[in-house]
């Protein structure tokens, strides 16, 4: 029976190399035509119109006048009379016209009457939240009696706002019918899975959708359906005949398309005199928009804490519901326990990092993390330079350092792969996922090319488009486990299947022979090979074509990953402005395919913690239930400058390569909101409770008030 | 503004770029300012300088040269060049992301200078020369600065990197070996979601791949 499998260290001419991104070029040309850039002959502009109340119900709709204009084709009421409104920025009607201008222009003619109802968007103030509701309890051990006879508690109120995904090219689609077939260019995450959902709502067979993603601008979690805009986009395209496109406005993205859920908690947490995690009590809640939210886990991976009460609950708010967010829960959950950890360990005044390897044995990879904490310790000097909280240096500008650790499953998901050998010797691979900036094609390509002992320009790999085998959605860092899986047992199988044709020729059996360097060749005797070319001839006139699929035989992938982060920043006490000086990654991932991408997912996860930790809220307003911050001047992401120095480790080599193929995407932007939060702890010798961390934030803590969410 | 062509088609399009700039100090300015500059600055300015005329809201004849083609094309005042741009053209390097001139996605050199198309109506650049980032080079022949993009892996999803080339490309022919201050001022008005600022960092200062520093 065939068995799959990596090849050996010594023998790996791609994996864990460092090739540049297949799709650079085009990328860096802007020759990468993606969803939003599509401009099919004919093309309409389509534009949504959308509650400026978050509570309301709608009275009347009259789109007479908009119909009339000139350039509109289509006007379509998607909320009509009666409908009940449940957030700001839920749509009400769409018009495809022959401009954007024109369809803003039919917008504004849209009359909408709403009785406005009252709302509630402040999830911070639970015991003012109208709907909230108890949503889990658990408790083991005896929290109580180990309060009592604990050495030392802290008791904290914590807590991070919703925040938005702000993928930069918004949500939205192309449409285009022929009959009634239908295309749709798609900013998705999810190319295999998309049809079904576009199929079932418009009342065609799914076998007639096709779904086309070459390239998207970015997802993080939030570009999984084809949502009511990708639904309504295809009603206008049907009824105009002509296609349509449909993305959202800046305002509609930040507003509905992706937000991270908030969480609060108020917690104990108490140690024994020799810096043991005795007992734990957390009352948290949060909230991801009118759903509610679910209880992050807690606590963070010191989940063996031994006598714990946890208790959460979810409240409803008039504001869009929140999606995936990179990691889903893991910042929050990580940013609450650490923060409360970072404390415990000032009050029992020891340093953090030999609080937290006093209490590895309460997670689940004691081992990993000791590792890992001695490697970020050595890079960030932390023995030489870390010093107990509190200013320690003259003048405004306090320096302090911060660490967390973190954990991430990232098993592969299910994928199917069509490897194809041709007579010329042209390889290449068919695969319906999508590479939504991680590097999915080339690593694909690098597989491939280590598989058959050729160079990456010599294999072509196919994705982003349904017609492909299907693969899963590019979410929890599933996908590079998920494809590479699929792509390297299609490889092997399809490779043997070869060897057989050229065994005879070279007087070996097939299992003698290796595919390396461009060559077919008996093991231990190189002499005696062909190259590719002539070794591809033998197979006669057709291709061989073979689906490799994941889950599978082989150990090429697992799951389980820890990671550990120090932050160096400085704070200016007089303004409050905190700046991050330096970041710290150690990471492990398994298996890495591609050194270059996986650093870059790791400096990627650190940039946007940077953000989240330092800038990113939404911003509700209170009184009109709208975010106040719906655009890109005040929902500030961090640039260039604010970022500091980046410093990754990556583990790997023996002793990590063994356990196969792991996904990292989510991994490196849980920790840095507490890192970069115990930092500033540590530097002004305060914790200021929210994140982000912004001026305001940091000198209410330090004039001692607890300050607003 | 030296070195600046000016297409005075006044009698075609009922349009001059030339008495425009004439009627107010507004718009000298240039840079930033967009709606409002027709009805509001340029037409007060009207009441007391002759040479003013009004024009739209109709379409109204602009040309101006793309990546080296010249364009003729009938456009709206209130479309601006970005949208003339990518629904017009079909020149879609530049990407639309905040239309507000926050996020430099739609970064284009305007006569050489990099402007933010999503804030200059496409008459404000008639008879201007527009390169984008496809404009600076091409997959098979790319601009040094793609290429060192490209090496340094300084993009994932790859849709603030038009801006982001254009804008580099513009920091690096005015300094050749930018100081911080320099850096924040040439890259500070863009901003990328997936994170790829070291890759950047490294396009400026010569990483991995090579940079473009000193030339």
């Amino acid at each position: 029976m065939a068995d799959y499998s990596w090849p050996e260290a010594d023998r790996r001419a791609q994996i864990g190399a460092r090739p540049a991104r297949l799709d650079g070029p085009v990328k860096s040309t802007g020759f990468a035509k993606y969803p939003s850039d599509q401009n099919p002959s004919g093309l309409l502009a389509a534009k949504i119109l959308t509650s400026p109340h978050a509570h309301a119900r709608i009275v009347a709709i009259d789109t007479s006048a908009a119909e009339a204009m000139a350039g509109v084709r289509v006007v379509h009421v998607i909320q009509g009379e009666g409908s009940e409104i449940q957030w700001a920025g839920d749509e009400i009607a769409a018009v495809a016209a022959v401009s954007e201008d024109v369809a803003r222009d039919a917008l504004r003619a849209i009359r909408v009457d709403y009785e406005v109802l009252p709302h509630f968007v402040t999830e911070e103030d639970r015991d003012r939240a109208p709907g909230a509701r108890a949503a889990g309890e658990r408790a083991e051990g005896d929290p109580d009696a180990a309060f009592a006879t604990a050495h030392r508690t802290v008791e904290r109120t914590l807590g991070m706002p919703q925040m938005a995904h702000m993928c930069l090219e918004p949500h939205g689609q192309v449409c285009s019918w022929d009959g009634d077939e239908l295309e749709v260019h798609a900013s998705t995450q999810a190319v295999s899975t998309l049809a079904g959902q576009f199929a079932t709502e418009l009342g065609v067979p799914a076998s007639q959708v096709r779904i086309r993603t070459e390239y998207m601008g970015g997802g993080f979690g939030s570009k999984f359906s084809p949502d009511r805009w990708g639904i309504v986009g295809a009603e206008l395209a049907r009824k105009a005949g002509a296609p349509v496109k449909l993305f959202l406005e800046r305002d509609q993205e930040v507003t509905v398309a992706g937000s991270r859920p908030s969480a609060f908690a108020r917690i104990r947490a108490a140690a024994d005199e020799q810096g043991r995690l005795v007992a734990w009590d957390s009352d948290s809640w949060g909230s991801g928009g009118l759903p509610g939210t679910g209880q992050t886990p807690l606590p963070y991976v010191f989940s063996r804490l031994p006598n714990r009460r946890t208790r959460h609950t979810s409240v409803p708010t008039n504001l869009a519901g929140s999606r995936a967010w990179r990691a889903p829960n893991h910042p929050q959950a990580c940013f609450l326990t650490m923060a409360v950890l970072d404390d415990l360990a000032d009050e029992l005044g020891l340093d953090p990092i030999d609080f937290l390897e006093r209490n590895l044995d309460l997670t689940g990879r004691p081992d990993t993390y000791r590792e890992q904490l001695g490697i970020a310790a050595e890079m960030a000097s932390w023995k030489e330079r870390w010093q107990p909280r509190g200013r320690t240096r003259a003048g405004a500008v306090q320096r302090g350092l911060g660490v967390s650790v973190h954990t991430w499953g990232g098993r592969g998901h299910s994928s199917n792969c069509d490897v194809t050998v041709h007579p010329d010797g042209a390889v290449e691979a068919r695969i319906g996922s999508q590479d939504i900036g991680t590097g999915t094609r080339t690593i694909v390509a690098q597989v491939l090319a280590e598989t058959f002992g050729l160079e990456l320009h010599q294999v072509r790999v196919s994705l982003g488009d349904n017609v492909y085998p299907q693969s899963g959605p590019s979410g929890g860092s599933s996908t590079v486990g998920g494809v590479t899986a699929s792509t390297r047992r299609a490889a092997q199988d399809a490779l043997r299947e070869v060897l057989v044709h050229v065994a005879p020729r070279l007087e070996a059996e097939p299992e003698q022979l290796l595919a390396e360097g461009g060559r077919v060749f008996v093991d231990g005797d190189s002499s005696r090979g062909v190259s590719w070319r002539e070794a591809a001839a033998q197979i006669g006139g057709a291709p061989i074509s073979v689906q490799g699929r994941n889950p599978g035989r082989g150990r090429l992938i697992s799951s389980g990953v820890g990671g550990v982060q120090i932050a160096e920043v400085e704070v200016d006490i007089d303004t409050g402005v905190v700046h991050v000086e330096r970041m710290i990654a150690v990471q492990d991932c398994g298996l890495i395919i591609n050194r270059r991408l996986a650093e870059s997912q790791v400096y990627g996860g650190l940039i946007m913690g940077v953000g989240y930790a330092l800038y990113e809220e939404w911003i509700p307003d209170p009184v009109s239930g709208r975010l106040l911050n719906a655009d890109m001047e005040f929902y500030k992401l961090a640039g260039l400058v604010d970022v500091g120095s980046l410093e990754v480790h990556m583990m790997t080599g023996p002793g990590y390569d063994e356990r196969g193929v792991i996904g990292l995407g989510e991994p490196p932007v849980i920790s840095p909101g507490a890192a970069i939060s115990n930092a500033v702890a540590n530097a002004i010798g305060v914790r200021v409770p929210y994140l982000p961390l912004t001026p305001d934030r940091v000198l209410d803590a330090l004039a001692g008030r607890g300050g607003p969410a | 503004m030296k070195g600046r062509r000016v297409t005075d088609d006044a009698k075609r399009s009922g349009f001059s770029r030339r008495s425009f700039l004439r009627g107010g100090a507004a718009g000298a300015l240039s840079g930033g300012l967009t709606t409002g500059l027709l009805t509001g600055e340029a037409g007060a300015a009207a009441a007391d300088s002759e040479a003013t005329e009004t024009v739209g809201p109709g379409p109204v004849d602009v040309e101006l040269e793309v990546n080296g083609a010249t364009h003729r094309l009938a456009v709206e005042p209130r479309v601006t060049l970005l949208d003339g741009l990518r629904d017009r053209l079909d020149v879609t390097g530049p990407k639309r992301v905040c239309d507000r001139g926050t996020c430099g996605a739609c970064t284009v050199l305007e006569d050489g200078r990099p402007i933010y198309a999503c804030s200059r109506l496409m008459i404000e650049s008639a008879g201007r020369s527009i390169t984008t980032v496809e404009g600076l080079g091409s997959p098979d022949a790319m601009h040094d600065v793609q290429q060192a993009f490209v090496d340094n892996d300084a993009q994932q999803c790859g849709f603030c990197t038009p801006g982001f080339v254009v804008a580099t490309a513009a920091l690096l022919a005015r300094h050749p070996a930018p100081s911080e201050p320099e850096i924040e001022a040439g890259l500070g008005g863009n901003f990328c979601r997936c994170g790829t600022y070291k890759g950047i960092r490294a396009v400026i200062a010569g990483g991995e791949g090579g940079g473009v520093s000193g030339g």
